[in-house]
């Protein structure tokens, strides 16, 4: 085992990628000799070489567009979006291309594509810089969805989505990248669990909390936290957003009768409204309560010094899990009707 | 501005600039930059290229019937485009590797691609035709100019592999205007990438003139991006088969992409779904039925002493032919299988996609059982 931070794990990951399989090829702005504004891709160009690690002209449609060629001709390139919010310019060739070419082609042409996006706020910054853009990708067919939360994860969850022979939006909390873990570098993909399996990061009875990326380790935060005033909460990293793991969160939600979904993006037609209704249909005859959302507004990503307001922090999760509960919460007084 | 006007600016017609071998009379006019591009093209190849045309046109004529008896749900007509599409296509090795629009059935007629192949996207009855690795021809791509891109990324790996096949990118005048294609000349330039930009420069996107994209020659547009731009007369097979052959030489000999704006004019509708009388004239359209691609090549051929009633018998045969496959091909596309609408949506299983198929497999079956009883 290393202890390394989780931007050096998918360092790690990355690198060992580009030695295990020659196809593998990084594209993106800033990310070969600068080594990424993160640095995530830091010393990988001059190992690999100008060829494999690109620094790329400013055109995200640019860079995906032509790594859609280069998968056309049996490459994998993994993408890196510099800014969640700098995505846009690039969402036809996700959504009309990568996300639709192997079906388009009848399955003759494969996009084992990665675009990895640095996503989530927490960090102070301007405009673009903060934003959770998930569900526009998990409403799209044909692509997978998945956001790490750890070093160890990072270090095995970006090989597997390069080993993917679909295109994979890999997501990466920003505001994580510098915490340390344990990662172990000899890890084989063959023993790891998929990155399409959630993974029970707290054991708890009383309700179940999923949450993926920055949230996670706030949600056991919470779980300490709630765990004091005698309620136990089970937290679910969710991993894989498209597909959700539903087997995981269903045996749980069975189990302890309450969920709360909680992410950063907004309320509306999120992965959260999604996974609510899904468990709402799956098992109803089991919930106690109505499934709780706590979530970022539905607003544009506000300045940094309101985003303490914006994002879900421990004492609203800790919020949400009472009005799960039915213990006394913000909505107590307030009518359905209102609520 | 009007399509009147279009004229008026030298869109499409500036003299001196454009690459004409082969004038609307059929005269043949001496190019000492692109002659030696065609030197090797005797009668029997100029036959050759005539007879190409007449299949396509003849292809196309077919399937716009069959669009208009119901058996197609849409066609986008290439009438008026055979030389730029023949000439080009013509022009390519059987390893270079094509991304076109949708309009480019000529080039998928080169390119081996069969009539069922062509049909069966118009006819509803799958998402492609073909498979693009035998046929090395990308699936058509609808999204205007998405596919310029997917070009240059082929062509910057055909590079990085020591591959000396080249991309090429064919797109109309309207797709100028798109970040995409901007973006694909950037790239290719930056990379040296061995892709040839093939702009069929027809007069019209769906209702928008020309000029309403540029206000320049198309061509123009390379030498800002660093690549050379050359418009050629995209009614003169012959031009564009040079034009095109000097174009992939020297992105071969990796001295990277180049741009070609083949000057032609769409004879007919965007699609089977559009009216071109709302927006042009009859006289827009006398004018170039004048500068007909077959028929000039034609006269050609008759001056240069071919036998033309050989030319002419042999053209009609394979167009004849070509024609009652295509008229064969309509009635042996089945219809797909309903469950067939969950295949390929991902490469690997996927658990959601699974239970939802389940599910509408159990439903379908309901209707199963209520036949039984």
């Amino acid at each position: 085992m290393t202890t390394l931070t989780l931007g050096k794990a998918l360092n790690e990951g990355l690198r060992r990628a580009l030695a295990d399989d020659d196809t593998v090829v990084l594209m993106g702005e800033d990310i070969g000799t600068l080594g990424g504004v993160f640095r995530i891709t830091d010393g990988l160009k001059a190992e690999f070489g100008g060829d494999r690690v690109v620094d790329t002209p400013l055109s995200e449609a640019g860079i995906l567009g032509t790594a859609v060629g280069l998968a056309y001709r049996g490459f994998r390139p993994v993408v890196e979006i510099q800014f969640d919010g700098f995505v846009y310019p690039g969402f036809d060739q996700i959504v009309a291309q990568v996300a639709k070419l192997h079906y388009r082609s009848r399955g003759t042409v494969k996009m084992p594509m990665v675009i990895r996006i640095p996503f989530g706020g927490g960090i102070g910054a301007a405009e673009h810089h903060s934003e959770s853009p998930e569900a526009y990708f998990t409403h799209t067919a044909g692509l997978r969805v998945i956001a790490c939360s750890n070093p160890a994860d990072a270090y095995v969850m970006i090989r597997q989505a390069i080993a993917s022979d679909d295109p994979v939006v890999f997501l990466e909390p920003k505001r994580r990248y510098h915490v340390k873990g344990e990662v172990d570098l000899d890890a084989n993909l063959a023993d790891a669990r998929p990155m399409g399996v959630a993974t029970v990061v707290a054991s708890g009875r009383d309700v179940t909390l999923v949450t993926y990326g920055a949230l996670v380790q706030t949600a056991k935060d919470a779980a300490t936290a709630a765990a004091e005033e005698g309620v136990s909460v089970e937290v679910i990293d969710l991993r894989s957003l498209a597909p959700v793991d539903y087997s995981t969160i269903e045996a749980s939600v069975r189990r302890t009768g309450r969920l709360v979904v909680a992410h950063e993006a907004g309320e509306q037609g999120g992965v959260g409204a999604e996974i609510a209704a899904s468990i709402t249909e799956r098992c109803f005859e089991f919930l106690e309560a109505a499934p709780v959302r706590v979530t970022g507004h539905d607003i544009p990503y506000p300045p940094a010094k309101l985003e303490q307001h914006h994002l879900p922090d421990l004492d609203r999760i800790l919020d949400g899990v009472d009005r799960a509960m039915g213990r006394p919460n913000s909505l107590s007084d307030v009518s359905e009707v209102d609520a | 501005m009007t399509p009147s006007d279009r004229e008026a600016t030298g869109l499409l017609t500036r003299p001196g600039d454009l690459v004409q071998l082969l004038d609307q009379a059929g005269t043949r006019h001496a190019n000492p930059d692109f002659d030696p591009w065609v030197a090797d093209v005797d009668t029997d190849a100029l036959a050759a290229l005539h007879r190409d045309m007449v299949v396509v046109r003849r292809l196309d004529a077919e399937a716009t019937a069959l669009q208009r008896q119901g058996e197609l749900g849409l066609w986008p007509p290439l009438a008026g485009q055979e030389a730029a599409q023949i000439g080009s296509a013509r022009a390519l090795d059987d390893e270079d590797f094509v991304f076109s629009s949708y309009r480019e059935h000529a080039v998928a007629w080169l390119r081996g691609v069969q009539p069922v192949e062509l049909l069966s996207v118009w006819r509803g009855t799958a998402a492609s035709g073909w498979n693009p690795y035998e046929k090395r021809m990308a699936v058509p791509q609808i999204i205007i100019g998405a596919q310029s891109l997917h070009a240059v990324g082929w062509a910057m790996g055909a590079k990085v592999q020591g591959d000396e096949h080249v991309a090429i990118s064919y797109f109309g005048d309207g797709a100028t205007s798109e970040g995409d294609v901007n973006e694909a000349f950037v790239f290719a330039a930056s990379f040296d990438a061995p892709v040839v930009f093939f702009c069929q420069n027809n007069g019209w996107a769906i209702s928008e003139p020309v000029g309403l994209q540029s206000k320049q020659p198309l061509a123009r547009r390379a030498d800002g991006f660093g690549m050379p731009g050359i418009r050629v007369d995209g009614n003169d097979v012959l031009a564009v088969l040079a034009v095109t052959r000097w174009a992939l030489d020297r992105a071969r000999r990796g001295e990277g992409p180049a741009f070609i704006e083949a000057v032609t004019y769409r004879m007919g509708p965007h699609t089977t779904a559009d009216d071109p009388k709302r927006y042009r004239t009859d006289d827009d359209l006398a004018a170039w039925r004048e500068r007909d691609p077959i028929s000039r090549l034609h006269a050609l051929l008759a001056a240069s002493g071919a036998d033309m009633a050989a030319v002419d018998a042999d053209a009609k045969a394979a167009a004849d032919r070509a024609a009652a496959d295509l008229r064969a091909a309509i009635t042996n596309i089945p219809d797909p299988e309903p469950m067939s609408v969950f295949d390929h949506v991902y490469a690997e299983p996927n658990s959601h996609l699974e239970r939802q198929k389940s599910r509408y497999a159990r439903y379908l079956a309901m209707f199963d059982e209520e036949d039984d009883r």
